[in-house]
């Protein structure tokens, strides 16, 4: 995984154990004129891991490949696979290369007479070219499916991937999400006044908006018989995956959350498992007035009287909003406390919205977990929860 | 579908119109989709009175390709998965909300930047239809829109949904236009959409049965664009009597000639839509099927095969046949 933190496990697993942020004004562009002024920006390194890519194709990466080639860096050398042919990719991104776009633009109207680079930025642009990217670099050759359900296209990536192992069209996939900042989406977010001009505070009753992050995170997914077959180590399991569409308005919820319930109560259905039985909820907790009400009217609605003893959290309040790779991200984070039995915190919280029914944990702690929930929801009614199980071996 | 019957009838492409280019005097050729000559019964919808072309081009290829099971999807009698395919999306209020934001992000129109999202068209058509079904906006170059066909085939056979629906869509902008002329001078970019409805069984005698959607073939450093082709043809049937094939070709050299190699040992008979209507990118790609499965329901083939050879991504192709004449492969 890659985030504001940096990239890796350890690092992320280090900075959430100690409920750390990573705002900071946006250095990328220019943010004088617009009301927010912070953003999670990553500080990528300035090499990049030894892969098949020449130093000049490299060269050539945008930010969005470079965080993906990292973060499948990571998950490759943990999964232990071999370079095989036709291995699925499944990525979810709401933006692939769009600084490049941006880029060109203004090239365009500025300078028109002028092309340099004008072809490259086209081509990276494209959010196909990040997968090709990464294939070339992994010598991966299987087919590419880049699902682009705004801030659910991550979590309906793993989603989807563990359909197509269930179902047999595939016995492994690496599947993942990936965003970089850009002006265009930071300009969009703050005319919808939906960025916080204070801080990010996920179900605080003075929550003000949300801040933007960008990162990627990446899975090898393989069936349970492939990984035990080969002696893998398997550091935990995608047990439920429901995904719905809010009709309600193209980019707010319904007040009572009824496709986010529907998207939990889906996941549930699959992985055969009642609301009692989730030991933590990875909430969207975006930190906007609406979302957050809407998904917390779910959470009540979906766990009822039980929701009191379900520890909820957002780690957007430590590293911001991912966009398209929030869903994988916040998986990733689901996976680390699996593993590490503990539970991340709303870093930013001061006073708990009263209508949450549920305990928001504001200082990570550790926790028995067996089964944990993260929810996914976007722009255009995109809802989306996944739920993981710790693996016991 | 008359429309489009009757220029794959004529077989002659369809005029183009001048697009201007800001910062320039050399104006750029496109196609377009007429305007209609009524507006759209939908387009009262609350959500649709902003929306821009793109959505409006595949709401309209939506309703169509649904026909009267729309009735039953608003009355919550029939699931409906959607899944919308793009290349370019949409890209006029993206570079129109993203000139706004360089001149003042502070007066930016928030009306504008959610209709930027890759995905709102697709939401746009669920609030229409009142689905909450699964719904996957897909991106990539125009394999795409066959890889959206296994998607909704695999949403039907694993009961997910009761029907679905695959729109390929796009928008031209002056911008996108500007962008392939570096690539190829001669390409000639066209807006509008084409949608295929999937339903496991079908309740009219005039439905075509998709048999098979090959492997996606990725365009890669290790695989060339001629290999990705070549491998998509080899896993479709060759010529056979009565077997149409839908191509991409659209009689610019470059682009054709993995495509062209590909199939150059089908003797059968051939439609080749960007020839008439452009490079519609993700539409044409739906087009193709569209003309595939037209001249299959419409029993003028017996089967067809589609084949698109992507713009930077992948070669995928795809079969249809008669519904009561199944081959297997």
């Amino acid at each position: 995984m890659v985030t504001p933190f940096g990239p890796g496990i350890k690092t992320n697993s280090h900075a959430f154990r100690a409920a750390e942020t990573s705002f900071r004004p946006v250095k990328f562009f220019d943010v004088s004129r617009h009301r927010a002024r912070l953003a999670a920006e990553i500080a990528l390194p300035e090499e990049l891991p030894p892969t098949r890519l020449k130093r000049k194709q490299e060269q050539r990466l945008d930010r969005a490949s470079k965080m993906l080639l990292l973060a499948t860096h990571e998950a490759w050398g943990q999964s232990g696979w071999a370079p095989s042919e036709n291995l699925p990719l499944v990525f979810g991104t709401t933006s692939g290369g769009m600084s490049l776009g941006e880029a060109y633009y203004r090239q365009t109207l500025g300078e028109p007479q002028n092309a340099k680079l004008q072809a490259w930025r086209i081509h990276q642009y494209q959010a196909q070219r990040q997968a090709l990217d990464l294939c070339d670099a992994f010598g991966f050759s299987g087919p590419i499916t880049l699902i682009a359900n705004a801030c659910a296209s991550g979590a309906n990536a793993i989603g989807h991937a563990w359909e197509l192992i269930r179902n047999g069209s595939a016995e492994r996939v690496l599947a993942g999400g990936y965003d970089a900042l850009s002006e265009l989406v930071f300009s969009g977010f703050d005319s919808l006044q939906a960025l916080s001009t204070t801080s990010c505070r996920p179900f605080d009753n003075n929550r003000d908006g949300l801040a933007l992050g960008e990162g990627a995170g990446v899975l090898c997914l393989e069936s349970l018989d492939s990984a035990k077959k080969r002696d893998a180590e398997i550091l935990g399991e995608i047990v439920g995956y429901g995904a719905c569409t809010d009709c309600h308005h193209l980019t707010q919820p319904h007040p009572q959350g009824d496709a986010a319930l529907a998207s939990m109560v889906a996941a549930c259905e699959i992985a055969r498992l009642a609301p009692e039985q989730i030991d933590y909820v990875n909430a969207h907790g975006t930190g906007t007035p609406l979302n957050d009400a809407a998904e917390a009217a779910a959470i009540n609605r979906w766990a009822g009287d039980l929701a009191k003893n379900i520890p909820v959290s957002s780690t957007k309040s430590s590293i911001g909003h991912l966009l398209g790779a929030a869903g994988a991200v916040e998986a990733v984070i689901c996976l680390i406390a699996l593993r590490e039995q503990w539970i991340p915190a709303t870093s930013t919280l001061e006073t708990v919205d009263p209508i949450c029914n549920f305990p928001v944990v504001t200082t990570p702690r550790e926790a028995r977990l067996d089964h944990v929930l993260t929810n996914s929801f976007g722009f255009g009614g995109a809802n989306a929860s996944l739920i993981l199980g710790r693996w016991r071996g | 579908m008359d429309a489009f019957r009757d220029a794959l009838k004529k077989n002659t492409s369809l005029p183009t119109k001048e697009l201007s280019r800001p910062a320039s005097d050399r104006k750029l050729h496109v196609r377009q989709v007429p305007a209609p000559p009524t507006r759209p019964s939908f387009l009262a919808h609350p959500r649709l009175r902003r929306t821009s072309p793109i959505t409006q081009y595949a709401i309209a290829a939506a309703l169509e390709a649904l026909g009267q099971d729309s009735e039953k999807i608003t009355q919550g009698e029939l699931r409906l998965g959607i899944v919308f395919c793009v290349m370019s999306g949409c890209v006029n209020y993206s570079r129109r909300f993203y000139d706004e934001a360089l001149r003042d992000p502070s007066t930016a129109s928030p009306l504008v930047f959610p209709e930027t999202v890759f995905n709102a068209p697709s939401s746009h058509l669920a609030a229409l239809l009142k689905t909450n079904a699964i719904n996957y906006t897909i991106v990539g170059d125009p394999g795409t829109f066959l890889e959206g066909i296994a998607l909704a085939a695999d949403w039907l056979t694993s009961g997910k949904v009761d029907g679905c629906l695959v729109i390929g869509a796009e928008e031209v902008d002056w911008i996108t236009s500007d962008a392939y002329r570096r690539f190829q001078r001669k390409v000639i970019l066209s807006d509008g959409a084409g949608a295929l409805y999937l339903k496991t069984k079908s309740d009219s005698v005039e439905a075509a049965q998709l048999t098979a959607v090959t492997s996606a073939h990725p365009f890669l450093k290790s695989q060339s664009r001629h290999c990705a082709a070549a491998k998509m043809r080899a896993e479709l049937p060759g010529s056979a009597a009565g077997t149409l094939l839908s191509d991409g070709i659209q009689n610019l050299p470059v682009l054709d000639s993995a495509e062209k190699n590909a199939w150059r040992d089908w003797n059968g008979e051939r439609v080749s839509v960007k020839t008439i209507l452009g490079e519609g990118l993700m539409a044409a790609a739906a087009w193709q099927c569209v003309a595939a499965v037209d001249a299959v329901r419409t029993k003028r083939s017996s089967a067809a095969n589609v084949s698109v050879v992507g713009c930077n991504q992948q070669a995928i192709g795809a079969q249809f046949v008669m519904s009561n004449s199944i081959s297997s492969f």
